[in-house]
């Protein structure tokens, strides 16, 4: 991961960098696959707050969510690229995959 | 190393702000903002063209995350500070963001005048019924009989409809959308910034953690499901007796008129005939 940084009066500015913010690879890869590439929804968990609003209105239930409250992908062949979680999630922390067919772009 | 996916979303906001962002956990705001984007977005507004301006507050604290001309100013003024960056630069896209208390209490003033002068401002007013970012208030869009921090026994004030009052004031663009109805509001938040004169969209957004609280409203899903089946939409409401429709969000556009002259425009008209009549 490239970063450019620059010094300035409040601090080290990150330039240029991945986005989004310091997510490490491995944060992205969901308990579905290993591959982030076969996954239909990225979660970046850097991110989520737990709130739960992408499992509940998941209309399929492709989504699931563990004891501690975060989400993860359960059931991967039951997306349908619907982009709900995607709008509905209020930190921008998940999005699908255009590589599985999906509409995600918004 | 595998490509991570970026969200158009990711596209337009500040990559030196920290991230998460400030707002509690299931907080509407981020969903609210996410459509804002999107829609600017789809009208292929360059971000230079577009001017934020916010007042104080949790929504208010919506321009620091994102990569426009922004400005966070006086609490309640930000209509006020709009207004004259309208002026100066008419053809921007000034679009406010501001949340109940803000807009209808404190800015209460600045909002009715706004929409009497008829200036072209986007007024997106954020309304969760409570003071968030100060521990609780009621606001003027308390329903009665709801608990917040300072009425603990239940609120006896009657709420504000800020729809029904930008539409009394003369604002010529009002609507209503829903935080839940994500891709409707979307859609109501471009043709409000299309729209040439003022034009205000409440947007009904929940307060999970404050309002949600003192209320026994929920989690924040619950609340959205609230939302979803408690509103309805203008055209299905029209077909139904008022009896049905009671004490139910009315979501759509309520008001559309085209054809009132813009303030900036008759600004110009005042300037050029006073100029020809000097010559």
């Amino acid at each position: 991961m490239t970063k450019k940084t620059e010094k300035s009066r409040d601090g080290v500015i990150i330039l240029e960098e991945d986005f989004p913010g310091k997510m490490e690879v491995e944060d992205v890869i969901v308990d579905a696959s290993d591959d982030p590439k076969k996954s239909p929804v990225y979660i970046f968990y850097n991110w989520c707050k737990k709130c739960g609003i992408c499992v509940a209105f998941c209309p399929t239930g492709c989504l699931g969510r563990r004891a501690d409250g975060t989400p993860y992908v359960k059931n991967p062949e039951k997306c349908i690229h619907c982009e709900t979680c995607d709008r509905l999630c209020p930190d921008f922390a998940i999005t699908g995959s255009k590589d599985k067919g999906g509409i995600f772009n918004g | 190393m595998a490509s991570i996916p970026q969200k158009v979303v990711h596209q337009y906001l500040r990559h030196n702000k920290k991230f998460p962002h400030v707002w509690c956990a299931g907080c509407s705001n981020g969903i609210v903002l996410g459509a804002v984007i999107r829609a600017i977005h789809e009208l292929q507004i360059p971000k230079d063209d577009v001017m934020m301006v916010s007042g104080i507050g949790c929504t208010s604290r919506m321009p620091v995350y994102v990569d426009f001309n922004s400005l966070h100013t006086l609490h309640g003024r930000a209509i006020a500070f709009a207004t004259g960056i309208k002026m100066v630069k008419p053809n921007m896209k000034v679009i406010v963001i501001t949340g109940d208390g803000d807009a209808t209490a404190i800015g209460g003033n600045h909002f009715i005048h706004a929409a009497r002068r008829n200036i072209d401002l986007t007024v997106l007013v954020l309304n969760n019924h409570i003071y968030g970012m100060t521990g609780g208030q009621y606001s003027p869009t308390t329903p009665e009989g709801d608990f917040a921090s300072t009425t603990p026994y239940g609120n006896i004030d009657e709420p504000f409809n800020i729809c029904q009052l930008a539409m009394g004031a003369g604002a010529t663009f009002v609507a209503r959308g829903t935080a839940f109805h994500a891709l409707e509001t979307q859609t109501l938040i471009k043709e409000a910034i299309l729209h040439k004169g003022c034009s205000v969209l409440e947007i009904v957004s929940s307060c999970p953690v404050i309002y949600g609280r003192l209320n026994k409203k929920g989690s924040p899903s619950r609340m959205l499901e609230n939302m979803r089946d408690n509103s309805i939409n203008i055209k299905a409401a029209e077909k139904l007796p008022p009896e049905q429709t009671e004490g139910k969000i009315i979501r759509g556009i309520l008001k559309k008129d085209d054809k009132a002259v813009e303030y900036y425009d008759k600004y110009t008209q005042l300037v050029n005939r006073i100029k020809s009549k000097n010559k």
